[in-house]
């Protein structure tokens, strides 16, 4: 583990018979980065990320999260990581406060503190008067809010989101950013976030991975991907094709995209 | 298997089957609407062939006869329909975010478990207060009621068990229905649920005698109408066994519905 590095990619790979989804990728994240994951579908993004929240064993490679490895230590580090799936995640028949309540106590945290921990969870994400309602009448943006509360109950080090704003309108889209971004300043939370948006990653993330294929195909700052195309105002979408010298290959399956399709209706 | 071990896996049981008793308080429309299945069996399929007396119900009503066996039925229909929920909860993104958690897997079985078997117990006391109206007698006694608590959580335990293996196998909720549609009246037509396993014809006989509903059954037959409880302790065994066993297959093959 190089230092400072919170996450610690090396050689990861994936396959699944003859297909190799993640092909020997090796990175690190810093703690207390913003840590953007791009590519299109089927670059192995989400196969990386399963494999790092301990849902999907390597084939071969490993990675570690805190010194811990993810598949010798994998009950220890899931109490350090917390998780925000793309699809809702949420239990609609149950309050918010039930809802947090339930990872509070899945995640362990003394009976006494359940209750005062999830009050506090509700007040950062400015939900407070949302705590008894089901969350079967929420908005798309209170959902995901609600999400992502339900993911640091138990203050992980590292926070996973899956596309935490795909399916949500701007506005929703900006109040989501501002607590995740808060979550950093307050907690020094790592934030790990997958996203199809060039956009977002440039704004909101330090440091930018983009998978392709199977493979790491840049990883910086944005600002240095941009400086790299000699144009001043280069996008990262820019900036991609001209280190690549590719344009994103299409990918994914039906199941990737019934399921993505799925959830942003859902979120309307 | 440590000490640590065991008890997070009863603790997170709990939490979750707590869970999921708490939905169903915000929505008990869903016991409603249950109840009315065991009420047209006893009240219509009961009564209708307790005029018929060719089916040898030794020495009690024919009325007394079902009611185990619909109780047992309106249970098990619950339970096994209830791997519908795993894959409802995987479409979603809930049962990935239970994964990630430090839970026992076998805890979100047992938790599943535990919930199937809160919603047969209130199955229990819709069909004795219908019995009671039908004037069905049944021996309801606290060490009775304490022994049908247990068999009822226990057949509940095995079939969602069950039905959380095939929705682990076949992944989508329209084949799940599919299969749960065609394996529920087999399994409750080769059992001693409304007809006594001695009519049945050899070949079917060997079924019965597979089918942990007929331990069910039997057991609750024993307890509330009988009362000669010799074969209980087998019954309780096998029931125990099972549920054990299928709760480890389970728990082994239900976090690959993820992913």
């Amino acid at each position: 583990m190089t230092d400072g590095e919170l996450i610690s990619v090396r050689g990861l790979t994936k396959r699944f018979g003859d297909l190799t989804a993640v092909d020997g990728i090796s990175f690190g994240v810093k703690k207390g980065e913003v840590f953007a994951f791009l590519g299109p579908n089927g670059a192995g993004k989400s196969t990386t990320i399963k494999m790092l929240i301990t849902l999907l064993a390597p084939t071969s490679g490993g990675a570690t999260i805190d010194g811990l490895d993810l598949v010798r230590s994998s009950s220890e580090v899931r109490r350090r990581i917390g998780y925000v799936p793309q699809l809702i995640s949420v239990d609609g028949t149950l309050t918010a406060y039930e809802n947090l309540m339930l990872m509070a106590r899945l995640y362990d945290i003394p009976s006494r503190e359940c209750a005062s921990r999830a009050r506090e969870v509700l007040a950062f994400l400015e939900l407070e008067d949302h705590a008894g309602a089901l969350v079967r009448t929420f908005s798309g943006g209170m959902i995901r809010r609600l999400e992502i509360g339900q993911a640091i109950v138990h203050r992980p080090h590292a926070l996973f989101l899956d596309e935490p704003t795909s399916g949500l309108d701007p506005v929703a889209r900006q109040t989501v950013w501002q607590h995740i971004l808060e979550l950093r300043k307050s907690y020094g939370t790592t934030i790990f976030f997958s996203t199809h948006q060039m956009e977002e990653a440039d704004a909101m993330s330090d440091r930018v991975a983009i998978m392709n294929t199977g493979h790491l195909a840049v990883i910086g700052t944005p600002q240095e991907l941009k400086a790299r195309t000699g144009k001043a105002d280069a996008s990262l979408e820019e900036a991609f094709i001209f280190i690549t010298g590719t344009d994103f290959k299409e990918g994914g399956s039906f199941r990737d995209v019934r399921s993505s399709r799925r959830a942003e209706r859902r979120r309307g | 298997m440590s000490t640590r071990y065991v008890s997070q896996v009863l603790k997170k049981s709990l939490v979750l089957a707590g869970m999921e008793i708490r939905k169903l308080l915000h929505d008990p429309t869903e016991l409603v609407t249950r109840a009315i299945q065991p009420i047209l069996w006893l009240g219509i399929f009961g009564e209708a062939l307790s005029r018929v007396r060719a089916i040898p119900t030794g020495g009690f009503t024919y009325m007394q006869f079902i009611t185990p066996g619909i109780l047992t039925q309106s249970v098990v229909f619950i339970a096994i329909f209830y791997g519908l929920n795993i894959i409802w909860e995987r479409d979603m993104g809930l049962l990935q975010k239970l994964l990630v958690s430090p839970t026992p897997r076998l805890a979100l079985v047992l938790g599943k478990m535990g919930s199937a078997g809160v919603r047969g117990l209130a199955q229990a006391v819709i069909v004795f207060l219908f019995a009671l109206v039908l004037g069905v007698p049944l021996i309801l006694t606290p060490g009775t009621i304490t022994a049908v608590i247990c068999i009822v959580m226990l057949g509940a335990g095995f079939f969602t068990g069950l039905s959380m293996i095939i929705a682990s196998i076949v992944k989508t909720r329209e084949r799940f229905m599919g299969i749960g549609q065609v394996i529920t009246l087999p399994l409750f037509f080769a059992s001693s649920a409304i007809y006594p396993i001695t009519i049945m014809p050899p070949w079917l006989q060997a079924v019965a005698y597979l089918n942990p509903l007929s331990y069910m059954v039997d057991g609750l037959r024993s307890l509330l109408v009988t009362g000669s409880t010799a074969q209980l302790p087998f019954d309780v065994a096998v029931l125990v066994a099972v549920t054990c066993l299928i709760s480890v297959i389970s728990a082994f093959m239900y976090p690959k519905v993820a992913v």
